[in-house]
């Protein structure tokens, strides 16, 4: 619900958004029982870009990240991730999901793991790298987030936005192409958003194509290059941020955004 | 209005507390006479535990070690105390320990006329060499799965446990172990060869239809093959013989031992997507949790002949074996399930996104946790399970309950009462004392901070 600074000139130089297409989403459904929680999404993501979507509680955000790398599954329509087509298939779905990281709300790290242990693991066991090679991988990624001396330690012994910023270095340890972010600073008091917003920034600003959910609007303004409004299952308006914000369309929008910015 | 404000020139020092509150005095004051009803308490259970303590110990060591019977004992104490009351008769434990241990297992299998007191002349190996090294095998093939610091070489010795253990114990040649334990080589062979040529499914199909085939129809004539040519064994023992509290241990350590993962299975059948997995989990362990474990020990000693073509030999201790396992597995599956349903869905969600499949997640993620979270409960079915061991006695075996009844229909220990149960009470709690602490042990050891 808040506007946090961002007090760091942000090098743009390599957020550039290509012509490749990371992901497709066409005529997508998905109900819940008898209850259609998304309804008729359309939405290409381009290599590159840097997403943010926004929207009142409800109203599908989550579900729709989460149907992109199948944890969720969609029931009309298609969803292409790099090339693969989401189907049953679960080769397809490993595939997927080995190269779309993904960053929770709860961290969901593993707790009877180390630090160092909870970023080796899925390179070691789906990606079969030698230990070694994974350790040393985890520990730049760790270091990019700043916690490299904290690999030892258990998530448990670690503040909160000490463990989303390794929750960010497991997901990078496996190399994706696409990072998705499911509301990640909504559980961590203000100094630790701020933490977990500049490990994202620097993740931008090396080009990673990244969605991500969240209700920090000032992320929203400086680092993406494209806002989508979601309300009851459905896109109701997407642009890129300064008209997003400066000038909405929608009344749902307006309304939105006067609740959210407090004015 | 007064002035509100304050600064502190001086910092204070720190001074000793009161000698009321430190050191021995301190604590007795502060846990034991903390207030008036709290001291009368404390009195009242100061006298009782003195009152108890004071029989207990009493009767424990004002006793009699060297009698031949029941009679003797009691003329020593009139000797010696002037009554017979209030003093232990331990010459009956001294007089049938090794009865109460073994059953009737053989000191010297090779020797069947030797005893403990007549042994052979010469060439044999200790009396009860081979009960007593299995027990020791069994300490060095637990040791690498209960503690973490123990040479991880012995994990050979863990793995090779579960063929030693009824050769040692039964006897008899050793090819028909030797080709049990080739059955699960085999299907490790097929797996590896056919896992890159067809899918994994079919290749774990394989590697389970294999074996089975091989035990069912190959396992048996090429053991006994291999024996007329290459004759390798020792003296069989018959099971009638096996009793007394080795057979609790031999019992407690197979139905703890396989029922664990039995019970794994079971758990995440239970949860399982597909429909009839599922339902034949519930059933099953619904089933077995629906009836007392004597009825099943009674279906394994009496029933089981009615469905067994006849003339079919099929050892009680083994069909013992396998209802205990069974009973304590459904009683674990469900112990587990309650550690898996503890588990945040985050868990499950954090393992899919890393795009580990389903066996690594559980096996990586989901297993250790749960079961991290469900030991005090698998511990209490481990200690249950082995102390309804004593349940075979019902049946007919010769466990320490049962042996009891044979020492006291003789007519030397006619009478015998307390002695015994206390020698059998005491063994059992060794045993099951030690899984407890063991347990709070492994507790402590996997706490990794609060979650
Ligand atoms: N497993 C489920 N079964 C049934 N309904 C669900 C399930 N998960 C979510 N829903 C419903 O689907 C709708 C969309 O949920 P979703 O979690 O995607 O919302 P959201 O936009 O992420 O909201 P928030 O901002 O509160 O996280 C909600 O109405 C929710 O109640
Ligand atoms: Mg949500």
């Amino acid at each position: 619900m808040s506007e946090l600074a961002i007090d760091r000139e942000i090098d743009r130089s390599k957020m550039q958004v290509s012509d490749e297409v990371a992901i497709e989403i066409t005529n997508m459904n998905k109900w819940y029982g008898s209850f259609h929680v998304l309804r008729d999404i359309n939405l290409t993501v381009n290599q590159g870009e840097r997403i943010v979507i926004a929207g009142p509680s409800g109203s599908g955000k989550s579900t729709l990240i989460r149907c992109l790398n199948a944890l969720e599954e969609h029931q009309q329509g298609s969803i292409i991730v790099d090339g693969t087509e989401l189907s049953n298939d679960l080769k397809n779905i490993d595939k997927i999901r080995s190269e779309v990281g993904m960053v929770f709300q709860h961290f969901n790290l593993f707790p009877h793991l180390t630090i160092l242990e909870n970023c080796t693991l899925a390179p070691i066991w789906v990606r079969k790298t030698p230990k070694k090679e994974a350790e040393e991988r985890a520990m730049h990624f760790l270091e990019k987030v700043k916690i490299p001396d904290q690999a030892l330690k258990y998530p448990g012994q670690l503040s909160g936005g000490q463990q989303q910023r390794v929750a960010i270095a497991r997901s990078l340890c496996m190399m994706p192409r696409i990072m998705l972010f499911d509301e990640p600073t909504s559980a961590l008091d203000p100094e630790m958003i701020k933490e977990v917003l500049d490990t994202m920034i620097e993740l931008a600003e090396e080009g990673m194509t990244m969605l991500c959910v969240t209700h920090e609007m000032g992320f929203a303004r400086q680092v993406a290059n494209r806002v989508i409004f979601m309300d009851a299952g459905q896109v109701v308006e997407q642009n890129e941020p300064e008209e997003f914000f400066n000038n909405p369309q929608s009344e749902r929008t307006k309304l939105f955004l006067s609740q959210i910015l407090g004015h | 209005m007064s002035d509100v404000s304050f600064v502190r020139k001086e910092m204070l020092p720190e001074k000793a507390p009161p000698a009321s509150e430190v050191g021995v005095l301190g604590w007795i004051r502060h846990n034991l006479f903390s207030s008036w009803l709290n001291s009368i308490l404390t009195l009242i259970s100061l006298f009782f535990i003195y009152y108890v303590l004071s029989n207990i110990l009493s009767w424990t060591f004002e006793s009699v070690w060297n009698a031949n019977s029941l009679s003797e004992c009691r003329e020593i104490m009139m000797a010696t105390w002037g009554d017979t009351h209030g003093h232990a008769c331990w010459g009956v434990i001294k007089d049938r320990w090794l009865q109460l241990l073994y059953g009737f297992y053989p000191p010297y299998p090779a020797h069947p006329d030797a005893t403990w007191s007549n042994p052979p002349e010469t060439g044999s190996w200790p009396a009860y060499f081979r009960p007593n090294l299995t027990f020791v095998l069994l300490l060095v093939a637990i040791a690498p799965v209960l503690f973490p610091k123990a040479p991880r070489k012995l994990l050979y010795v863990t793995a090779a446990y579960p063929f030693l253990l009824p050769w040692l114990m039964w006897g008899g040649s050793i090819w028909g172990p030797l080709m049990v334990a080739a059955g699960f080589v085999i299907g490790y062979i097929a797996y590896k060869l056919v896992i890159s040529a067809v899918g994994s499914l079919t290749a774990l199909i394989l590697a389970i239809v294999l074996p089975l085939l091989w035990w069912l129809f190959a396992a048996g004539p090429v053991a006994g093959a291999i024996n007329s040519a290459i004759p390798l064994g020792i003296e069989p023992v018959q099971s009638r013989d096996f009793g007394g509290f080795m057979l609790a241990i031999l019992l407690g350590v197979v139905a703890i031992g396989v029922s664990l993962p039995i019970g794994i299975v079971l758990a995440l059948g239970r949860q399982s997507d597909l429909l009839i997995v599922k339902y034949l989990c519930v059933g099953f362990i619904e089933f077995i949790r629906g009836v007392p474990l004597i009825t099943l020990l009674f279906v394994a000693s009496l029933l089981l002949n009615l469905f067994l073509p006849p003339g079919t030999n099929f050892d009680i201790i083994l069909r013992v074996m396998i209802m205990m396992t069974l009973f304590s597995a459904a009683y674990m599956a469900e112990v587990i399930r309650g550690g898996l349903a503890a588990l945040p869905r985050g868990q499950y969600e954090g393992a899919d996104s890393l795009g580990l499949n389903y066996w690594q997640a559980q096996r990586l993620i989901i297993m250790p946790q749960a079961l991290k979270i469900s030991i005090p409960g698998i511990v209490s079915t481990f200690i249950g399970i082995f102390k309804d061991t004593t349940l075979v006695s019902i049946i007919g075996l010769f466990d320490v309950i049962g042996l009891t009844n044979g020492i006291r229909a003789d007519t030397a220990w006619n009478g015998v009462y307390w002695e015994l149960f206390a020698f059998i009470g005491v063994l059992f709690f060794v045993v099951c004392f030690s899984m407890s602490r063991y347990s709070m042990y492994l507790e402590r050891k996997l706490q990794t901070g609060h979650r």
